[in-house]
């Protein structure tokens, strides 16, 4: 599930997506885009105030990757090139906005339990805190592979705060390691978990809402 | 809940009303360490417990697979995304290519 990528030095595959990018392939292109597409407006909405001005800076940031790329030496992966392209465009734009370092502090953030308390015996029962009814067990053909659930998964993914977005498009989606993450983001390895810890739990909620609701 | 996988309650001890060992994590404490969990991020005698209870409790076995399902799924995701920016992205990229 997870693809970590080498630390330095393009690996074979990166090598040849280079090689066609720079060449003029679209398709290449195109699939680098779609790939990165998303993550990237939630980095830059983590920054930036409104979708809009996060699509602006997105689309500099593309810009700004066509101009650098005959000159990307590959010393970092091709993937934490263009988010260091981005996150300084955001940064910059952020700070011009006076928008707050997001990552930084958790403040403000919603604090909801994973699950809802309501799901678990109250303090007068034998047994407080456990399940009153057991979570349902997916089988896995009904949603690993399901275009509904996964529809309902990417519809919850997108409701999410841009920071808890950020994060677990980066890790579950992408594949990013989480020191990718923390190095990229500037975020403490504990702020990331906290945030792909709220992400997760509330699309497994979603998820459970699709599948079981 | 189903009535297939009550039994397995019944030898944590716990349905045979006996009090949970001191310590013990509550099924609401657990689903709050999951991601500690598969990060790897507990201490050693936090792991333990995590794993003991899991051990005995069906419902958060479960819990963690939707977990680990959830994070599958995710990572489906991206097929399904419509990208309207799209086309303007690749007269960028024929541009360039034509610089």
């Amino acid at each position: 599930m997870e693809q970590p990528e080498p630390a330095g030095g393009a690996s074979a595959p990166e090598a040849e997506l280079l090689a066609r990018l720079r060449a003029g392939d679209e398709a290449a292109f195109e699939a680098l885009v779609a790939r990165h597409q998303g993550t990237m407006l939630a980095v830059a909405q983590s920054y930036v105030k409104g979708r809009a001005v996060a699509e602006e800076v997105v689309q500099d940031t593309w810009l700004a990757v066509l101009q650098g790329l005959d000159r990307f030496e590959g010393r970092a992966s091709l993937r934490t090139w263009i988010l260091s392209i981005l996150v300084n465009k955001a940064k910059t734009r952020g700070v011009r906005e006076a928008r707050s370092v997001p990552f930084a502090s958790l403040a403000g953030e919603d604090d909801e339990p994973a699950v809802a308390p309501g799901r678990f015996r109250g303090a007068g029962d034998a047994y407080p805190g456990h399940w009153r009814a057991d979570p349902g067990n997916w089988a896995a053909d009904e949603v690993a592979g399901d275009r509904e659930t996964i529809r309902a998964a990417l519809g919850a993914i997108a409701a999410l705060p841009p920071t808890q977005q950020t994060v677990i498009r980066m890790r579950d989606v992408e594949g990013y390691s989480s020191e990718e993450v923390c190095a990229a983001l500037d975020v403490s390895e504990a702020n990331q978990r906290v945030l792909l810890h709220r992400a997760r739990s509330r699309v497994r909620a979603a998820l459970e809402e699709h599948l079981d609701g | 809940m189903s009535a297939s996988h009550r039994p397995a309650r019944v030898v944590t001890g716990r349905a045979a009303g006996r009090p949970p060992p001191v310590g013990e994590l509550t099924c609401q404490e657990l689903v709050e360490l999951v991601t500690d969990y598969l990060e790897d991020a507990l201490a050693p005698e936090e792991r333990a417990r995590f794993e003991a209870h899991l051990a005995g409790c069906p419902g958060c076995t479960r819990y963690v697979e939707q977990i680990r399902a959830t994070i599958a799924v995710a990572g489906q995701t991206p097929e399904l995304e419509d990208r309207p920016e799209m086309a303007q992205l690749l007269a960028a990229f024929r541009d360039w290519r034509r610089r």
